[in-house]
């Protein structure tokens, strides 16, 4: 008996302790979000009442942010968005990772040297003078803007993992293709990357949510309310000089975030794989 | 080769003419370089030339639509006697130590903490990247609101247990407004750290702590001398991109401050664009941005030398 309460007590100071600090950190802001999202005005801005429950929940602010909002439209263009950037970086991420992970040619060290800089660029050194050449082009207020901008920070970051996974792949198959009189283009295509599917989903899931996430180019490029992302039409179209309109702005957070936590629940094993392939994989 | 296929052989013993092309493309070499060039373009048309044009544009006077006069290295000395800017540096690097720090500390605590077997395991994992998987913007605004002057869940906890009345103003005193956004920082990039050591951590050999427990190794020992020499690798390179990004933050500040109060939580990032759209100024903000990667240079160069995994 003993014994066991020991180890019981130790195994709560090692592990359930601060694991539970850990998740109160981690989980508070998105209970806070999901509660106030759900308040009346009237216990919103009361400061006599305990915060910390909701009394008469509503569903007000839902749907106000849905009826007086842009807001669908907003969720709209940003799913168009990620899916096209996510399927331009997909295809411009094998182009680069095959070779450069399966072929021996004359300046593929420094090919993978220029993927490995430009995935280390920060984009705030690059938001000037792309503002200006998307100006000039004439794209400004378009979706192309950032459709086109997108990949610059996806393709980088696809080519990397997917040239991990790809050396992961035995080379018998291929070999066997090739001696059958298989071009490398069929190879490549028929035999190669059907498996590599898990590769593509993991830096599929994780370049899709990086394009969800992005703000900076999309915040400069587009001003307008029927072309904006949910992040860039919540911080600009739900904050009215110096009113914030919390319900609202509670409600798009949380519903801005549930298709990337969905997509993100489905596949947890291939982003965290992911996420980590860069920094363990020797 | 040619055995394979008689009737082929007997007709063109030789290698036709016809099939030359289809051969040139089927070398390595040739092969390898018309899949990567349809990328290396598109990278170089979007980021290479952008990064040019950019240090083009900060040799100019250029207010935006119109056009720009050259004007040399003026903009870098202007920017050299802006005593904002001086402000802006120490703040990039008060915001990205502090941060890059805790981050590094808490990571590993909690990758330590989740190394052992528990229940519920995956799930727990899966909730603790939310932070990070999250649209950065729409998890700040939650913050926001936990931060606000009047509402803030913080200062009713201080009045409720009497500590403070009416509490701070966390993002209207420039100090806590540092603090608070190096915290949300830590919030939003924590689990990266977290899911990634403890990835390394599993890489790692039973047998080490083994053989370490028999020798008579504490458990300080074994972390001290097993655990940290095997991550190093691991901790080097999530040290690396989290600088990186964090020194280039922006999302954070524009959310949450603009870079008040009185520029005290400006960071290169934000002040550039504060210069280049909010005042037009696209020379000057081009200068701003570019003038951040000689100091981020430097801190990579400084972490390799501390951190980076040697043989020795």
């Amino acid at each position: 008996m003993i014994v066991q309460r020991r180890g019981w007590t130790t195994r709560s100071l090692k592990l359930w302790l601060p694991l539970g600090g850990f998740m109160l950190f981690t989980l508070f802001p998105f209970y806070w979000m999901a509660i106030t999202s759900l308040k009346p005005n009237s216990e919103l801005y009361n400061r006599k009442i305990m915060p910390l429950i909701v009394y008469h929940p509503t569903l007000k602010h839902y749907v106000d942010l849905l009826t007086e909002t842009n807001f669908l439209l907003w969720t709209w263009n940003t799913f168009l968005v990620a899916v096209v950037s996510t399927a331009i970086s997909l295809v411009f991420g094998v182009m680069l990772a095959y070779p450069l992970a399966r072929m021996r040619f004359a300046g593929a060290a420094l090919i993978s040297f220029a993927v490995a800089a430009t995935y280390l660029v920060p984009q705030p050194l690059l938001f000037i003078p792309l503002a200006d050449i998307i100006n000039q082009l004439g794209l400004g207020d378009t979706l192309t803007s950032v459709i086109l901008t997108y990949p610059t920070l996806l393709v980088p970051f696809c080519a990397w993992l997917l040239m991990g996974y790809f050396r992961s792949v035995p080379h018998e198959l291929e070999d066997a293709a090739r001696i059958d009189g298989a071009t490398r283009l069929q190879t490549m295509f028929k035999v190669f990357l059907p498996l590599c599917i898990p590769g593509f989903i993991s830096a599929g899931i994780f370049a899709f949510t990086l394009a969800q996430n992005e703000f900076l180019y999309a915040l400069i490029f587009l001003t307008q309310t029927d072309v904006r992302t949910v992040p860039v039409g919540a911080i600009s179209e739900l904050v009215k000089g110096d009113v914030f309109y919390w319900g609202q702005l509670m409600a798009a957070a949380l519903l801005g975030s549930v298709p990337v936590a969905i997509i993100y629940s489905f596949f947890v094993e291939h982003y965290v794989a992911g996420l980590t392939a860069g920094a363990v994989k020797q | 080769m040619s055995a394979s296929a008689p009737t082929l052989a007997a007709a063109t013993p030789r290698a036709p003419r016809r099939s030359t092309f289809r051969q040139w493309t089927e070398r390595e070499g040739v092969f390898s370089w018309l899949m990567v060039i349809p990328p290396l373009l598109f990278l170089i048309a979007l980021v290479g030339y952008p990064f040019v044009y950019g240090i083009w544009l900060s040799l100019q006077d250029r207010p935006v639509a119109r056009a720009g006069t050259f004007v040399g290295l003026a903009n870098f000395v202007a920017d050299w006697k802006d005593p904002v800017f001086w402000q802006v540096t120490q703040n990039t690097f008060v915001y990205t130590i502090a941060a890059t720090l805790l981050k590094m500390v808490g990571g590993l605590a909690l990758a330590l903490v989740m190394n052992q077997e528990f229940k519920f395991k995956n799930t727990i994992r899966a909730l603790m990247l939310l932070p990070f998987i999250v649209p950065t913007v729409l998890s700040t605004i939650a913050w926001m609101w936990i931060l606000d002057p009047a509402f803030s869940i913080i200062n009713w906890l201080l009045r409720y247990f009497a500590i403070a009345n009416p509490g701070p103003s966390w993002l209207g005193n420039p100090d806590l407004a540092m603090l608070s956004l190096i915290i949300v920082n830590t919030w939003r990039g924590l689990p990266f750290y977290a899911i990634t050591l403890l990835a390394g951590l599993q890489t790692i050999s039973p047998d080490l702590y083994e053989a370490a427990t028999i020798d008579g190794a504490s458990a300080w020992h074994r972390f001290r001398w097993v655990t940290l020499p095997l991550l190093r690798p691991v901790i080097f390179i999530v040290t690396m991109f989290s600088v990186i990004f964090t020194f280039a933050d922006f999302q954070l500040v524009y959310v949450l401050t603009r870079g008040g109060p009185a520029n005290a939580t400006h960071l290169y990032a934000t002040y550039a664009f504060d210069v280049a759209m909010g005042g037009g100024q696209l020379g000057m903000g081009a200068s701003i941005a570019l003038a951040m990667l000689p100091p981020l240079a430097l801190i990579i160069f400084a972490m390799s030398l501390y951190m980076k995994p040697n043989k020795t």
